[in-house]
C-alpha cells in the first residue's frame, strides 16, 4: 500500500461518516477531511452542502468570519473536524502547546474556534495523521477545548470519534473513554497499544477497518480529483500521481 | 463627510498609528495589509495591542519579530502549511510578549459588543477549557433568563483604535469596497477608525450600482486610505493575487536565526521604499 493510497483510504473512510449530513464544514488546513465531504457530496450527494473555510470557491459564507460560528450555534452544521497537537483519552485537545501556559514550548498557533465548536456541532471528528506517544496522550497540557463536560452545561455536540493512520476510536460519553472500532490494514491491535498513550477499551478480535470501496475510490480519482486540486493544490498532487504506478509525494 | 485628503502616501498612513494603539488586523485571508506591516515597522512603531480578527499570521509574526508588539490578542498566529511561526515561537518562549488567548467566536463576539455600544456580549461553549481560566477578561455568569444552573461566559466590548486591512478599491468619497469580507465591516465598525490600503481608486462612486454598494464599507468609519498595490504581497489576496510561496519559504529559511531575521528586515522591510 502506497502512501497515496492509505491517505485515499482514510478519505473514504471519513466520507462514509459524512453521509448522514446535510452541512459539513471543514478548516482550510485539513486536506483529508476536505477531500472526504468534497466526495460524500459527489458519490451520494448528502452531505447537500460543504464548506471549506478559507477558501474562496469553496466557501458559500456571505455573512463574513463569524457566520460559521453563528451557523454551528443555531446547529446549522451537522459535523467538523478538529485535531489538536496532543489529545487524550477523555477527548480533551491541545492547539496551544506543550509546558506551563503561557510560556509554552514549542507553542503552536492557539485554540481557534475549537473551544466553541466542540460544544455545538454534533459530529466532530478528530482527525489527526499521526498515532504515537507523543499525540494520543494520558492528559493534555493545556486543554483548548475539553471532551465532555457536566450535566448542567450547555452542551449540543461534542466527540463522535478519533481517526488516525493507524486505526479509527468510538468515544463513548458516557464512559467517558474511546473504544477502538478497526484497526487499518498497515496497523495492528498490538502497534496501536504500543503507541497510544491513553487508556481504551477494545476487544482482542478487534476488526480490520474495511478497505475502501471500488466504485467509491473511482469517483474520488475520476469526479473529486480536480476539486481536491483547486482546495489543496499541494496535497492533489502528493495523492494522485501524474504518472499512474510512480509513487509521487511531495 | 470625508475628502481626497483621506487618501496618504503609505508612510503618512503608518506614521499616523501611534504607539501603544490597539490595532485590529484580519486574518490572512481576508485581506491583511502586508505594505503598512512594513510602513510600520520603517517608522519603528512600538508597544501596539495587536487583535487577531480572528487570526493572525505573518503580520503579527513580523511585527513580533521587529519589536513592535507588547500584547498579541487572538485566537491563533498561524502561517499554515509553512509551520510554525518563529519570532512568535521564541517571543512565547522568552516571555516577551504578552498574550490573550482567545477563541474565534469570542473576538467577533468582543466586536460585536463595540459595535453595538454594549459592554459584553454572552455566548455558549468555552466552559472547561483552559483559555477560559487564563483569560483576563472573560466573566462566566448565570443566564439571568434561566431556572436552573445555566452558566454563560460574558465576553467584554473590544474596542479597538483602529482597524487595519487591505482591499480592493476605494473612491474619492472616502469609500471602501470590500466585498463579502463582512468581518471587515465588524472590525471597522467595532474600531474608533479605519485605516485601508488599496490595490486602486475608483474614479466614480462605489455607490453608483447597488451590486457594489452592497459590498461597501462606507467613508464614514475610514480615517486614512493608501493606494499599495498587491498591497497584501506576500500573502494571498481574496480578490487577486496568489501568495508568494517561494518568498514565503525564503522568510522561514531567514527567520529560523535572528541575525537572518534581522537580514530579511533589512532586505525587504526596510529596503522596500528604494526597490518601490
Amino acid at each position: 500500500m502506497t502512501v497515496a493510497d492509505e491517505k485515499k483510504a482514510l478519505i473514504c473512510l471519513i466520507a462514509g461518516l459524512l453521509r448522514d449530513c446535510n452541512h459539513v464544514a471543514v478548516g482550510a488546513a485539513s486536506p483529508i477531511p476536505g477531500a472526504a465531504a468534497l466526495l460524500a457530496k459527489a458519490a451520494w450527494g448528502s452531505p447537500k452542502h460543504v464548506n471549506i473555510l478559507g477558501s474562496v470557491a469553496n466557501n458559500f459564507f456571505t455573512g463574513g468570519g463569524g457566520e460559521l460560528f453563528d451557523c454551528a450555534a443555531q446547529g446549522r452544521i451537522d459535523a467538523f473536524f478538529l485535531g489538536g497537537g496532543q489529545i487524550d483519552g477523555k477527548a480533551n485537545i491541545n492547539l496551544m502547546g506543550l509546558g506551563d501556559y503561557p510560556k509554552s514550548s514549542p507553542r503552536w498557533p492557539g485554540t481557534f474556534g475549537s473551544a466553541y465548536l466542540y460544544f455545538l456541532i454534533p459530529k466532530v471528528i478528530l482527525f489527526r495523521e499521526e498515532h504515537s506517544r507523543r499525540t494520543l496522550v494520558e492528559k493534555v497540557d493545556f486543554i483548548s477545548a475539553p471532551g465532555t463536560s457536566a450535566d448542567h452545561i450547555y452542551r449540543k455536540g461534542g466527540p463522535f470519534g478519533l481517526i488516525t493512520s493507524k486505526a479509527f476510536f468510538r468515544f463513548d460519553k458516557d464512559k467517558e473513554r474511546f473504544r477502538l472500532v478497526s484497526v487499518h490494514p498497515t496497523s495492528s491491535l498490538e502497534d496501536i497499544l504500543d503507541n497510544t498513550g491513553f487508556h481504551f477499551d477494545y476487544s482482542e478480535d478487534t476488526p480490520e477497518t474495511p478497505s475502501p470501496d471500488p466504485e467509491l475510490l473511482a469517483i474520488l480519482d475520476r469526479d473529486v480529483r480536480q476539486k481536491v486540486a483547486e482546495v489543496y493544490p499541494n496535497f492533489a498532487d502528493a495523492i494522485f500521481p501524474m504518472t499512474s504506478g510512480v509513487e509521487h509525494v511531495k | 463627510m470625508s475628502s481626497p485628503t483621506n487618501i496618504t502616501p503609505i508612510d503618512e498612513l503608518a506614521g499616523a498609528v501611534p504607539d501603544g494603539a490597539k490595532v485590529a488586523v484580519p486574518a490572512d485571508y481576508a485581506g491583511v495589509s502586508m505594505a503598512a506591516t512594513r510602513a510600520l515597522i520603517r517608522r519603528r512603531v512600538r508597544s501596539l495591542h495587536l487583535v487577531g480578527v480572528p487570526t493572525s499570521g505573518l503580520q503579527a509574526e513580523l511585527l513580533i519579530g521587529a519589536g513592535c508588539v507588547t500584547t498579541l490578542e487572538s485566537s491563533a498566529l498561524t502561517l499554515g502549511e509553512y509551520g510554525p511561526a518563529p519570532r512568535f515561537t521564541k517571543a512565547v518562549r522568552d516571555g516577551s510578549i504578552r498574550l490573550i488567548d482567545a477563541t474565534c467566536p469570542a473576538i467577533h463576539a468582543g466586536l460585536q459588543a463595540s459595535q453595538k455600544g454594549t459592554p459584553f456580549i454572552p455566548l455558549r461553549g468555552i466552559l472547561g477549557s483552559d483559555i477560559l481560566k487564563n483569560h483576563p477578561d472573560w466573566k462566566v455568569i448565570q443566564n439571568p433568563f434561566a431556572e436552573d444552573d445555566d452558566p454563560i461566559v460574558a465576553i467584554p466590548a473590544i474596542r479597538p483604535d483602529i482597524a487595519l486591512f487591505h482591499a480592493p478599491l476605494a473612491d474619492r468619497d472616502g469609500n471602501v469596497w470590500l466585498g463579502r469580507k463582512r468581518e471587515l465591516v465588524n472590525m471597522t465598525h467595532a474600531s474608533k477608525t479605519a485605516f485601508v490600503t488599496v490595490d486602486a481608486i475608483s474614479e466614480t462612486s462605489l455607490f453608483e450600482t447597488e451590486e457594489m454598494a452592497a459590498g461597501v464599507l462606507p467613508a464614514l468609519y475610514v480615517g486614512k486610505i493608501a493606494v499599495a498595490p498587491n498591497g497584501s504581497w506576500p500573502l494571498p489576496f481574496w480578490n487577486g493575487a496568489q501568495g508568494d510561496d517561494s518568498h514565503m519559504r525564503r522568510y522561514m529559511e531567514m527567520a529560523a536565526s535572528d541575525s537572518g531575521f534581522e537580514d530579511y528586515l533589512e532586505q525587504f522591510v526596510f529596503g522596500e521604499s528604494a526597490m518601490a
